[in-house]
């Protein structure tokens, strides 16, 4: 059963659309990601889910009832902020007793539960600070505490990691994934970075102007983008688009390499011209243009640092090709089609 | 110049400003406690120099204050509209600023810039027709029809401060509270009330101080002594015709105004200091 599901949700501020009819669910101990670029309306749908905004038309179910009319409080949820949202007169003990204390906790099973969760999360030895005292890191700890001592039926999570440095980033990253493995708690988790979504989601929804683009494992988004949108959104550097008849076609800067390093015979051969390189350590990034090929951006190959790619110099024509396994078309819309129906 | 003779100037002028700001201030004070305390003819006397005592002080005004007029009673009065108009400021600022800071929209500025007009439109005026609906209500002659006059302009110019207050906390604080299981009223006395310790003593010192200065109403309502405000009883019953008790009037002013300094020096400056500190990132 679907913990929670959005049903043709809109919302309207003024005259623009921040949500514009998504529709999705959250299977029982999934972790969702919602990704997409920034004021795509990824806050607002979240709290929207919360209750703490109101759609304009749509349906919220939660464990399968409506919630429409239901107040934030009643609906089982438990929410981190994108700005963490602590109580700034509570000591981190108190703030994350705070929702088991509105609920008439007893006392002791009110200190057995927040001691478990400030274990769980290594905020013990913090307990009686105050939360201008944390480093962001301990911030979103806490935070994370306060929002898991409650058992709610679904975690709604909003960029909780995007204010740390990239090195805690990375580790809070697998501990944030591995505390949701443990509670198994449905988990709803907004960001704009796709190195998160995809190294935590099982599935990703990925959002655009409100609208959702596509939702699905983060194979199925990577390798079979629904249109160009997402082709174009996940990957570094994104997909290659170059015109062709009837639309374009996309190719991921890894599949197009130089034409003696790929054997086999389904390839499509394209003359390269690289512009430029740069050398990563681990790999080599060309850029360029594909002649007789036009492209609304830079043409880029990613090959292997070590590889046969060591003779080639800026300036250089070069036969590349890509397999035709891993070629993608779109039609006029932007629209996915299937392979080689217009050619 | 020296880096040591510029360092000399530099202080030198800042405190010499300071002197001024200081002198500029706290003069009125000055001139207040000593005429409280002069004798009559060295009051009237144009040949001795005003700034000093030029016969020994006297306690006569004091004395005559405390054991001739009703000034006890009209200090009293005075509180006592203070407090009561306090707690209706209190009990409709409150909810009405917080709803306006947190309302979705443009609606909720132009509420609150229409509720901070009506702070500005002059007693002088309005007390004309609200002469006519205290005598409705037979509370005329009678310090109650002050604390159903007061709040008009207390309240809006509190609601007005306290919105901005509440703008200024984050959202997320009150909304994290509606979340995990608090009322709107749940999280607003949790939350937001703690936080907003500061703005509130704000409020509670500027609206006991508007009311502890209000003239005009309390000369129109009340003709009675023993119902009058400290404001209007110094001012009617120590200026008699074209003779004004000048020991008593200072006397007067100065005693009632030092609940308000001490207020003010005592509770302002420890509170105003950042509490909101730590609540989001950043
Ligand atoms: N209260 C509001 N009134 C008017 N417009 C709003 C309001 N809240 C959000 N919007 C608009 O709705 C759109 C979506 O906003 P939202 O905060 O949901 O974006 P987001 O995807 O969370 O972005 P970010 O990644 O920057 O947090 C934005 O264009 C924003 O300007
Ligand atoms: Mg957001």
């Amino acid at each position: 059963m679907a913990a929670v599901a959005a049903r043709h949700i809109r919302k309207q501020f003024g005259d623009v659309f921040a949500v514009n009819d998504i529709s999705l669910s959250v299977n029982d101990g999934e972790f969702l990601v919602l990704l997409g670029p920034s004021g795509c309306g990824k806050t607002t749908f979240l709290r929207i889910l919360a209750g703490l905004e109101s759609q304009t038309s749509g349906d919220i179910l939660i464990g399968g009832e409506n919630v429409n009319e239901v107040p934030p409080r009643a609906r089982g949820i438990a929410m981190v902020f994108q700005s963490y949202g602590l109580y700034p007169h509570l000591s981190v003990f108190n703030n994350i007793a705070f929702p088991l204390k509105t609920q008439n906790t007893p006392r002791d099973e009110l200190r057995r539960k927040v001691d478990w969760a400030m274990r769980l999360l290594s905020i013990d030895h913090l307990s009686s600070r105050r939360p201008r005292q944390l480093s962001g890191g301990e911030r979103q700890r806490v935070a994370l505490a306060r929002a898991l001592v409650r058992e709610p039926t679904v975690f709604l999570l909003d960029e909780p990691l995007s204010n740390l440095d990239a090195k805690l980033r990375t580790s809070a990253r697998s501990e944030l994934k591995q505390f949701q493995q443990t509670v198994r708690t449905s988990t709803v988790y907004v960001t704009h970075d796709q190195v998160e979504a995809m190294g935590m989601g099982d599935r990703i929804a990925v959002i655009d102007h409100g609208q959702l683009r596509q939702i699905g494992t983060p194979t199925e988004i990577y390798d079979q983008p629904a249109d160009e949108f997402v082709a174009t959104f996940l990957g570094t550097p994104p997909m290659n688009l170059v015109e062709r008849e009837g639309g374009s076609l996309g190719f991921r800067p890894e599949h197009f390499l130089p034409r003696e390093m790929l054997n086999g015979s389904a390839l499509a051969e394209m003359p390269f011209r690289i512009d430029r390189m740069e050398y990563l350590g681990s790999e080599r990034i060309l850029y360029g243009e594909i002649e007789g090929r036009p492209s609304k951006r830079i043409v880029t190959a990613k090959l292997p640092a070590h590889a046969a790619s060591d003779q080639l110099r800026a300036g250089d024509r070069h036969a590349f090709a890509v397999r035709c396994s891993e070629l993608h078309y779109f039609d006029r819309e932007g629209r996915r089609t299937r392979e080689g129906a217009v050619q | 110049m020296t880096t040591m003779a510029r360092r000399i100037a530099g202080t030198g002028s800042f405190y010499s400003a300071v002197v001024l700001l200081v002198l500029f201030a706290a003069f009125p004070f000055y001139w207040m406690l000593i005429t409280t305390f002069k004798q009559d003819g060295d009051l009237y006397n144009l040949q001795s120099i005003p700034y000093w005592f030029n016969e020994s002080p006297t306690m006569e005004h004091i004395d005559y204050l405390f054991t001739d007029t009703l000034f006890l009673r009209w200090l009293g009065n005075s509180a006592l509209i203070g407090v009561c108009v306090v707690a209706i400021t209190l009990v409709v600022s409150l909810p009405a600023g917080y709803s306006l800071a947190r309302m979705p929209g443009r609606a909720a500025e132009n509420l609150g810039i229409g509720i901070f007009l009506t702070y500005l439109v002059p007693p002088t005026l309005l007390f004309l027709p609200l002469s006519r609906v205290i005598s409705l209500l037979g509370l005329q002659d009678s310090l109650w029809s002050l604390v159903l006059v007061y709040p008009t302009f207390t309240i809006p110019f509190c609601t007005w401060l306290l919105m901005g207050f509440f703008k200024s906390v984050p959202r997320e604080i009150d909304e994290a509270a509606i979340v995990d299981g608090c009322t709107m009223v749940g999280a607003f006395v949790k939350t937001i009330l703690p936080l907003s310790l500061p703005a509130i003593l704000t409020v509670i010192i500027f609206a006991f101080t508007l009311t502890m200065q209000e003239f005009v109403y309390a000369l129109t309502f009340i003709s009675s002594s023993d119902q009058k405000p400290i404001t209007l009883g110094v001012a009617t019953d120590l200026v008699r015709g074209d003779v004004y008790y000048w020991g008593e009037l200072m006397g007067a002013a100065l005693i009632s105004s030092i609940p308000v300094a001490i207020a003010y020096n005592l509770f302002l400056d420890r509170f105003i200091s950042g509490i909101t500190g730590g609540a989001v990132k950043g």
